[in-house]
């Protein structure tokens, strides 16, 4: 496709959605004009307060750290400056962090969906003994709060020498219940003449789960992937207990360690904020419609 | 996979064209053993396998370590590990920490649950309609969901700043006193459960649009033809549509709320004067500041119970798949 089709085809969706938003609005709220406004009215109130706090640290991470540490003002007198993310990226280990959490969420999503599609591949398409011992357990494990376990986990890294490394960080986020029944619950769906055929024609199960199954079910992974990777990016926890050495720290554990150690230093603060919150946010915008999708189906747990 | 079992018979309930299991479905079957091809297809553990093992090691394992831990002294400096029976569960009843820690959790789960949901499906109902700039209302209300805790807390906590932070500066613009947003033993858990909400109520909005989204437009223009006005479709059509996912919701967010640790700890690391720690903060003090992971263990497992209530009501819907 050409990027002018490919432009040309984005307009024809948008005009297509501006065409049922219109439809829907008559739909819902009626023809009454003061509802519409009084709607659009609150609307822009709420996101107006939605993004004031982000809206504030931006402009305070623009700020000569002085001027921050005056009483608020939206205008700073002293003019913009960049000098707080010289500061910050030159003298913290940010981008350290941002990496390692990059690389941790990336390893906690690809494991995470990987065995939990094959295992729910396995309950929903096939039969084996202990099955329905195994899904039992399954389910009732989703019951499991993680965060109680922290104190018998942390005990259990020690011994197994797995503190302070990617993987004390990594694999105990893996484990993902939840995930493999909404997974199961989409393969269910499949029909089993499709796989039948293939077996018929001699594909072994690997084949069967690599070239039939997991093709067929793109949208739920990529919908279960957004949903874990966005969870262990954010997760504060369990990489708070399991990492001591800032070369190990993710993200939001180096940051809360940072805080202390600039004390009032307003702006640097703001602006390590606002690096942090860049690539998530950056993703989101690229990606809204399948993140916005993802969150919806995966969000109910399967429910 | 050819490999003949013709010796081997699959116990009844397992059965894939079980109907109770699979409806409708009842796959090819060979003429030679009378079973499915999937039936002979052995392979299924292989696939589990990773899965159970991950889930044996690092769920079910501390589970069990941890359970023996509770009735145990050890520490986190490596001395005691004797057996000392119920002692830390008589402890942890007779603790008042653990019910004011237990407290602070229900209250803030209390506070911040019922806002979640309703801001949650305002937010809904406005957006669902259609009105123009769709993208921009789902950016700012889902974006700070996006945020890690640590985030979150700098901004709030730059927000709620003592005299020079934004809302100090609003209030003296307005000639009233400051407030100790984070200082004040009144006002700390608001303050929280405040941020909390303008943090994740982003998710419950999703939940609720797409909910919203699924409702069958021909009951509108239904109901349009039989002349009921805006107000009447909201409350005889859109709000009844919403009663079951409401549930799950409402669910799901007291499971979250009850699990709160990241921002309290960040915000207020439990102060003023404790008055705003969590259980979640008194387990992680016990064990790792003051060494006690006997004690520690105990507390999560008192905690875990009454999560435990609101897990079981959160599994009741999807029993049936099993």
């Amino acid at each position: 496709m050409s990027v002018a089709e490919l432009v040309a085809d984005r307009r024809t969706r948008a005009q297509q959605e501006r065409a049922e938003n219109r439809a829907l609005t008559k739909l819902t709220i009626g023809p009454s004009p003061w509802v519409r406004v009084a709607s659009l009215a609150a609307l822009v109130v709420l996101a107006a307060l939605w993004l004031l706090p982000v809206a504030w640290g931006a402009v305070t991470s623009f700020k000569h750290e002085a001027e921050a540490a005056l009483p608020a003002s939206w205008w700073p007198t002293m003019g913009w400056t960049l000098d707080a993310y010289q500061q910050v990226l030159s003298n913290s280990d940010l981008l350290i962090w941002m990496w390692n959490s990059l690389v941790v969420a990336g390893l906690v999503t690809l494991l995470t969906v990987l065995i939990s599609a094959m295992a729910a591949f396995a309950f929903s398409q096939t039969v084996f003994k202990g099955r329905s011992l195994l899904q039992w357990l399954t389910i009732a494990s989703i019951m499991m709060p993680g965060q109680i376990l922290i104190v018998p986990l942390f005990r259990q890294m020690q011994v197994m020498g797995l503190v302070d490394t990617f993987a004390g960080i990594v694999l105990p986020q893996i484990v993902a219940p939840v995930m493999v029944f909404i997974l199961k619950r989409f393969f269910d769906a499949i029909p089993s003449e499709l796989l039948d055929a293939a077996r018929i024609d001699g594909a072994g199960t690997w084949r069967l789960f690599w070239t039939i199954v997991l093709p067929l079910s793109r949208s739920i992974l990529v919908a279960v992937a957004i949903f874990v990777f966005i969870g262990a990016w954010n997760n504060f926890l369990w990489p708070f207990i399991v990492t001591t050495d800032p070369q190990f720290m993710t993200l939001p554990v180096g940051l809360s360690t940072v805080k202390n150690a600039y004390g009032v230093q307003y702006a640097q603060n703001m602006a390590s904020a606002m690096i942090a919150a860049l690539p998530l946010l950056i993703v989101f915008m690229l990606f809204q419609r399948r993140i916005v999708q993802g969150v919806a189906t995966t969000g109910m747990g399967g429910q | 996979m050819t490999v003949s079992n013709a010796g081997v018979t699959a116990p009844p309930g397992r059965a894939p064209s079980d109907p109770k299991r699979s409806p409708g479905r009842s796959g090819t079957r060979t003429a030679a053993t009378g079973k499915s091809l999937r039936e002979r297809d052995k392979s299924g553990y292989l696939f589990v396998a990773p899965f159970a093992v991950a889930t044996g090691l690092f769920l079910l394992l501390p589970t069990l370590y941890g359970l023996w831990m509770s009735f145990t002294n050890q520490s986190l400096t490596g001395t005691g590990s004797e057996f000392i029976g119920f002692a830390n569960y008589a402890e942890a009843f007779s603790d008042p920490q653990v019910w004011q820690t237990l407290w602070h959790t229900v209250w803030f789960t209390v506070l911040s649950t019922i806002p979640l949901v309703v801001v949650a499906l305002v937010m809904a109902l406005l957006v669902h309609t259609g009105l123009p700039g769709q993208w921009v209302w789902r950016m700012s209300f889902f974006a700070p969901y996006l945020l890690t805790s640590a985030v979150v807390s700098a901004l709030s906590s730059w927000l709620f700043q003592p005299d020079i932070g934004l809302l100090d500066t609003w209030f003296a613009a307005l000639g009233l006193q400051p407030v100790g947003w984070l200082t004040d033993e009144n006002v700390a858990m608001f303050s929280i459960a405040a941020v909390t909400v303008w943090w994740t109520v982003g998710f419950n909005f999703l939940l609720y649009l797409a909910a919203l989204q699924g409702i069958p437009q021909q009951q509108y223009e239904a109901a349009t033809i039989d002349g009921a006005g805006g107000w009447r479709r909201l409350f005889s059509i859109t709000l009844p549509q919403l009663r079951t996912i409401t549930g799950v919701i409402v669910v799901l967010q007291l499971l979250a709320s009850l699990k709160v640790f990241d921002q309290i700890y960040l915000l207020t690391a439990g102060g003023p004067n404790g008055s705003t720690r969590p259980i979640l903060e008194y387990v992680y003090d016990t064990g790792f500041t003051n060494y006690r992971l006997g004690y520690a263990s105990a507390i999560s497992y008192v905690f875990f119970a009454l999560i435990l209530v609101f897990a079981l009501v959160r599994l009741l819907p999807s029993r049936k798949e099993a």
